[in-house]
């Protein structure tokens, strides 16, 4: 049996009906072997100050509500381990570059606002198609690399807090929202890319990127937003050239099953049958 | 909207605060910080080319003040400035046109990104502007003018 170690926790602690500004709490928690960041912020809530206000929902590195500065550096507290990251002391801030709404929280819903701005979703010029499709849309596995990486993206806000540039300007687009940008663009399914174009490169838009480079490395999720960007201010370059490619996907026939004869029967209660 | 939040952007200090940041985000704050001494550099310049409009006495006089060795200090860090601020900003024109970031690819854990792409384009241009620093200031200090 693991005996574990103390360390001493700071945590940023704002209570809007109270506080002016946020201000630091020590606490002192018994650490083991496998304690995430998490358990540790339970442990806490659970036997020494129930007031402290964290978000979480998964505790599996899914759903990005629990992104927080942990020793200075965004992350999800449900996948960092302490003794990954502390020895003695850990301290835990809420996420810059967003509002705070009470201790760990951050107000993402700005974040989210953009990212719809920025129509995160697939259109069509052939609109009839779209409300009701008649048959596929054609995309090769190498089309669909193009993007895949990008839509791994759980909006946890990590590489808002860590972009120096969203730092100064509060209009930014900022990372994450671009890359939800980048990633509908590039789909070989989607038309709207000169839609988007007007709304990424307008001011305070994609070209205030400097390549930092700090959202790539902090993404929980390994989706690379600094590659999305970069990548989408290449494409921004040839639209504005007319030049590369941007056709869009053409609508493949499914295969005519009617004849089609599975080497093993389906068996006689499947649905559909 | 509730308006009791703290407003908690970082400001100034998210880009020029130091932090456990990776290499590319210190050559972020070092191309601003180089690109606003370059600028404070070509003010300096008008006005000291100014002197020129009060005729000869004052300009004789504004060229006796930049004798001073401490202008000498002051030539070379514009010029360290420069080569970093010019060779750091083609590194970022060949990166933002996607030259250097690579494609998109599975992430798969440890999780690389197109920082790890560009690496050898940053430590080749960083050794140019080293090179390039050191003979300046051979030449700046020790040079035969």
């Amino acid at each position: 049996m693991e005996k574990g170690t103390n360390i001493t926790v700071f945590i940023r602690r704002f209570d809007p009906e109270k506080d002016p500004a946020p201000r630091q709490q020590q606490y002192t928690l018994h650490v083991e072997r496998g304690m995430t960041v998490l358990d540790g912020l339970h442990m806490i809530k659970q036997t020494q100050d129930p007031s402290v206000g964290f978000r979480f929902s998964c505790r599996m590195g899914v759903c990005g509500s629990c992104g927080m500065m942990i020793n200075g550096v965004p992350g999800l507290s449900c996948n960092t381990q302490i003794l990954d990251v502390a020895t003695t002391a850990l301290t835990l801030a809420p996420l810059p570059n967003f509002n705070l709404i009470r201790d760990l929280v951050p107000d993402l819903v700005p974040m989210f606002g953009v990212i719809k701005g920025l129509q995160p979703y697939i259109q069509r010029n052939d609109v009839e198609e779209m409300e009701n499709p008649t048959m596929e849309y054609f995309q090769t596995p190498h089309q669909l690399e193009e993007y895949l990486q990008f839509s791994y993206c759980i909006k946890c806000g990590s590489c808002m807090a860590a972009c120096p540039t969203m730092a100064t300007d509060k209009e930014y687009l900022g990372p994450a929202p671009l890359t939800q940008a980048y990633r509908y663009n590039t789909d070989s399914r989607d038309d709207a890319g000169d839609a988007r174009r007007d709304l990424v490169a307008a001011s305070h838009g994609i070209f205030n990127c400097h390549y930092a480079g700090e959202c790539s490395n902090v993404c929980p999720k390994g989706v690379d937003p600094a590659r999305a960007i970069q990548l989408m201010k290449k494409d921004l370059v040839l639209r504005y050239f007319g030049l590369g490619k941007h056709k869009c996907a053409h609508l493949c026939k499914k295969p005519d099953r009617s004849t089609y004869k599975p080497k093993i029967e389906a068996a006689p209660f499947t649905i559909g049958q | 909207m509730d308006n009791k939040q703290y407003d908690n952007h970082l400001g100034i200090i998210g880009w020029l605060g130091g932090g456990r940041w990776g290499v590319e985000r210190y050559l972020y704050i070092l191309h601003r910080v180089t690109g606003l001494g370059i600028l404070l550099f070509f003010l300096i310049h008008i006005f000291a080319s100014s002197m020129r409009m009060y005729g000869p006495e004052t300009w004789a006089a504004a060229m006796a003040i930049l004798k001073n060795p401490i202008f000498k200090l002051g030539e070379f860090f514009v010029f360290v400035a420069f080569a970093f601020h010019a060779l750091n900003g083609i590194r970022l024109i060949l990166i933002e046109l996607g030259l250097a970031v690579g494609k998109a690819e599975e992430p798969i854990y440890p999780y690389k990104s197109s920082l790890n792409n560009q690496r050898p384009l940053m430590v080749i241009v960083m050794v140019v502007v080293a090179i390039l620093i050191i003979a300046g200031g051979y030449n700046t200090f020790f040079g035969s003018h």
